[in-house]
């Protein structure tokens, strides 16, 4: 594909890789915040190839991952409930709520759709007028504009079967949460490039200023990825601490104006607890109260509902780089990818599964290096 | 920390901690083999179900009988290159040929769900018999049930096929040793891409057609070079990562595959990219793997690259004694990843 | 989070009072809704998310930064620096370049 393909170059790469070489002269800890890098960078083997030197923290930008306990329990709950069609983007199938994950509900009769567009959640509404159609939300700043214009159309067509389940989180106060710990060892940010497609970059300067850290927006190929670190390190290596753009095919200043509308209007921002890190303050949005016909939570009256994370499972310490996952004493005996007790090893580039595939291997052991605490 | 072995390891958590069937379990993936070797196996005894392969191969009458059934649930029944019927046929034909097998005999049996026009029913037979021809098997047996409506999914199918394994001919992981060639026989991922293309929820516009074929033919022109191969697999749910990954631990063996070497056509990359897929898990229907020893490896490709259904046979990887049991890429950059056993169903992802 | 691929629009239409697009991803084509970059034109690409084209691909920018690409080994061979030369180069544009001041 155009656009990609170009980014995949191995010998493009291996410029930008002896470039980062003959840069780097000492241990750096950068952090790549969106679950998708992770992913690229497992897929294609990036980490095995950098410096020693340089390592690179998963950092909690999987909305699989992060999604809270609470809202996968109420999303389990209207999806059991008779005559709901219940859609997802894929990934949320597995994810494990209290004992037991979407795959079970459908298992048990549970009308639980995948669609690959929130639009065909609202199409699937129009076509089913007598049943209860509910999409599951979540998401970062990226899915959260295509959300919102679904909530948008589904008000002003008058379409009142279709509601939303909505838990969607912010990357900056992440990122500030992140660099607050007394525990933080990440020395660098790759920001997250389709979230700046959308949000721009406005409000990572004075998060750059103020903690003294470089944050390079950076996008997801192999190659934008090994720019992402290539600037990041050459920041860290002269004292620099900059806000830089290394996706600027894709990424404005201004991010997308009309889609930053559209979140003002639909959405509020709220404190919003991520799993296995806790709350942290004005990281999520939920539907303003102009949309509460539209909001699932409210239709369907789930407040309350009793959660209970396995006791076993540390993934919030792996989360914030705290323990290592082979640490965890559930680690690869009760807690594997084929009965995951928490989120980091659900999806093949959480932490504990990445992890668990390269301990296996043992030849490559960075592939799953994950953030250990300071001593 | 503790020192996990991990290479040795079995999950101590029984299948049982789902209470229900879900989808997963028909995935292909840990969740089918967990299904087969903790309630079936276990329940049937005998020895021949412990083979575990696409087929059985029994010994009847002094004969040497390859055996094996499929059912077919496609959705939808009519996708661009094929349809259940071409499915029903080759897909157990492909079994039986992947144990060296050219299929003599299947049977067929419908389930048919109250309400279904029978001008579907005639569409799915007549493509069902035209495969059979094609194949050169006959459909000597049959069944048909009808389950009320809401009770199926119009049309389910099962066929059961049996057919001669020549003398000299024992294809089996077991056999696979370090230094083996892996070929692939054509371009991966194609039938899944194809099926999911007119799925609903997902519907995209591609100019691609299932490799629905029967394997037959191109397995008997290899086996014409030598019949010491070692093993033949056709790639199908689970795509080319669930049968390198069957073959690993069954033999025991490394696998090494080249990433960049692994024929995957551009329609192909770019419905998975668009879904967040991995083309090495995406099912096939008319491809097969083959571990064939390294002395064989150039006259067995040019035995393939001449024949239609292997005409862009290549080799993608070897066997090592390195890493027994896995399966490892070479990425196109240099780096190395694990290409695992597929947990269930591959689902389009955002993240 | 961020599953988002650039594609090229083929055509362009109103449908329900939305303005849709068919896009096409090397070979694969899938409708995708326009409504947050009213402005797309035929023959521009994208980057789609999940239906949505949420940003306009800058094509000449992507041809930059492939050429800064190619040119590090042979610019820091000649030159020294290759960032900086690049970076002087394409600092006329404020999209190559974001810093904070």
């Amino acid at each position: 594909m155009k656009y990609i393909d170009e980014f995949q170059d191995p010998e493009l790469a291996r410029r930008l890789l002896d470039d980062i070489h003959a840069t780097v002269t000492r241990p750096w800890a950068l952090m790549e915040v969106c679950g998708g890098q992770t992913h690229s960078i497992i897929r294609h083997g990036i980490d095995q190839l950098l410096p020693d030197e340089i390592e690179l923290i998963h950092g909690p930008g999987c909305p699989v991952c992060v999604t809270p306990l609470e809202v996968i329990d109420k999303a389990l709950e209207i999806a059991s409930r008779p005559g709901v069609i219940f859609c997802s983007f894929g990934d949320m199938l597995r994810v494990p709520g209290t004992g037991r994950d979407l795959f079970q509900v459908r298992g048990e009769g549970g009308d639980v759709r995948v669609v690959y567009s929130p639009l065909d959640a609202l199409r699937i509404a129009r076509q089913n007028p007598d049943r209860e159609v509910v999409f599951f939300g979540i998401g970062f700043e990226t899915t959260a504009p295509p959300n919102a214009m679904t909530v948008h159309q589904a008000r002003r067509h008058g379409i009142r079967n279709f509601s939303m389940l909505v838990s969607h989180v912010r990357v900056p106060p992440a990122i500030e949460a992140i660099m607050s710990s007394p525990h933080c060892r990440v020395q660098g940010f790759l920001a997250a490039g389709h979230v700046c497609s959308v949000m721009g970059v406005e409000e990572y300067p004075e998060l750059a200023e103020r903690f003294r850290v470089p944050i390079v927006v950076t996008g997801f190929e192999p190659l934008d990825i090994l720019e992402g670190v290539r600037r990041t390190v050459r920041q860290l290596e002269r004292g620099e601490h900059t806000v830089d753009n290394a996706y600027a095919r894709a990424v404005r200043p201004e991010g997308n104006p009309a889609a930053r509308a559209m979140l003002e209007d639909v959405f509020e921002v709220t404190d919003r607890a991520w799993r296995g890190i806790g709350v942290i303050p004005g990281s999520g949005w939920r539907l303003s109260p102009k949309y509460r016909d539209h909001d699932a939570e409210h239709r369907f009256s789930v407040e309350g509902i009793q959660t209970r994370e396995p006791a076993e499972c540390r993934s919030g310490e792996v989360l914030q780089g705290l323990l290592k996952p082979h640490e965890c004493e559930a680690f690869g005996t009760l807690c594997t990818p084929r009965t995951p007790l928490g989120a980091t090893m659900v999806s093949s580039e959480g932490a504990c599964a990445a992890y668990y595939l390269y301990r296996r291997l043992d030849v490559p052991a960075k592939a799953g290096r994950e953030a250990s605490p300071v001593v | 920390m503790s020192d996990l072995d991990l290479t040795a390891w079995t999950c101590p958590a029984p299948l049982r901690d789902r209470p229900r069937v879900v989808m997963g379990h028909g995935g292909g993936g840990v969740l089918s083999a967990e299904l087969v070797q903790q309630i079936f196996a276990p329940a049937y005894g005998g020895q021949a179900l412990a083979q575990l392969g696409d087929a059985a191969v029994l010994s009847l009458g002094g004969a040497r009988l390859a055996f094996s059934t499929d059912s077919f649930v496609v959705r939808p029944l009519f996708f661009p290159g094929g349809s259940i019927g071409d499915l029903a046929v080759n897909g157990t034909v492909n079994d039986l040929a992947m144990s060296g097998a050219r299929a003599a005999y299947l049977s067929c049996g419908f389930i048919l769900e109250e309400g279904v026009e029978l001008e579907v029913v005639t569409r799915v037979a007549e493509a069902l018999g035209a495969a059979a021809r094609a194949a050169g098997v006959e459909v000597a047996t049959g069944d048909t049930k009808v389950v009320e409506s809401g009770h199926g999914d119009g049309i389910f199918i099962n066929t059961a096929g049996i057919g001669l394994v020549p003398a000299g001919v024992d294809l089996r992981p077991q056999r696979v040793v370090p230094g083996d060639v892996v070929i692939v026989s054509g371009a991966v991922g194609v039938h899944g891409v194809a099926i999911m293309s007119v799925r609903e929820g997902l519907e995209f516009g591609v100019e691609i057609e299932s490799d629905c074929a029967a394997l037959g033919g191109l397995v008997e022109a290899m086996l014409a070079v030598t019949p010491d191969l070692h093993v033949l697999r056709d790639p199908t749910r689970g795509g080319l990562a669930a049968a390198l990954n069957e073959i690993a631990q069954a033999s025991g063996t490394g696998v090494v595959v080249r990433e960049r070497d692994v024929p995957v056509p551009p329609a192909v990359a770019n419905a998975c990219a668009i879904l967040g897929l991995d083309p090495l898990y995406v099912a096939n229907e008319g491809k097969l793997v083959a571990f064939v020893p390294r002395e064989h490896a150039d006259a067995v490709l040019d035995a393939m690259r001449a024949h239609p259904l292997g005409a862009d046979a290549v080799v993608i990887g070897e066997a090592v004694d390195t890493h027994p049991g896995m399966v490892v890429a070479r990425t196109g950059l240099g780096g190395t990843r694990v290409v695992d056993l597929p947990i269930g169903e591959q689902l389009p992802r955002i993240c | 989070m961020c599953l988002a691929v650039p594609g090229r629009v083929l055509d362009i239409e109103e449908r329900d009072g939305t303005r849709m697009a068919t896009v096409d991803f090397g070979g694969v084509v899938k409708e995708v809704c326009l409504e947050y970059l009213p402005d797309l034109q035929v023959g521009e690409y994208a980057v789609v998310h999940v239906g949505f084209a949420l940003q306009r691909l800058d094509e000449e920018s992507a041809k930059r930064t492939l050429e800064l690409f190619a040119e590090l080994g042979m610019l820091q061979e000649e030159f020294g620096d290759a960032w900086e030369m690049a970076a002087a180069e394409a600092g006329a544009d404020g999209a190559e370049e974001v810093r904070e001041r």
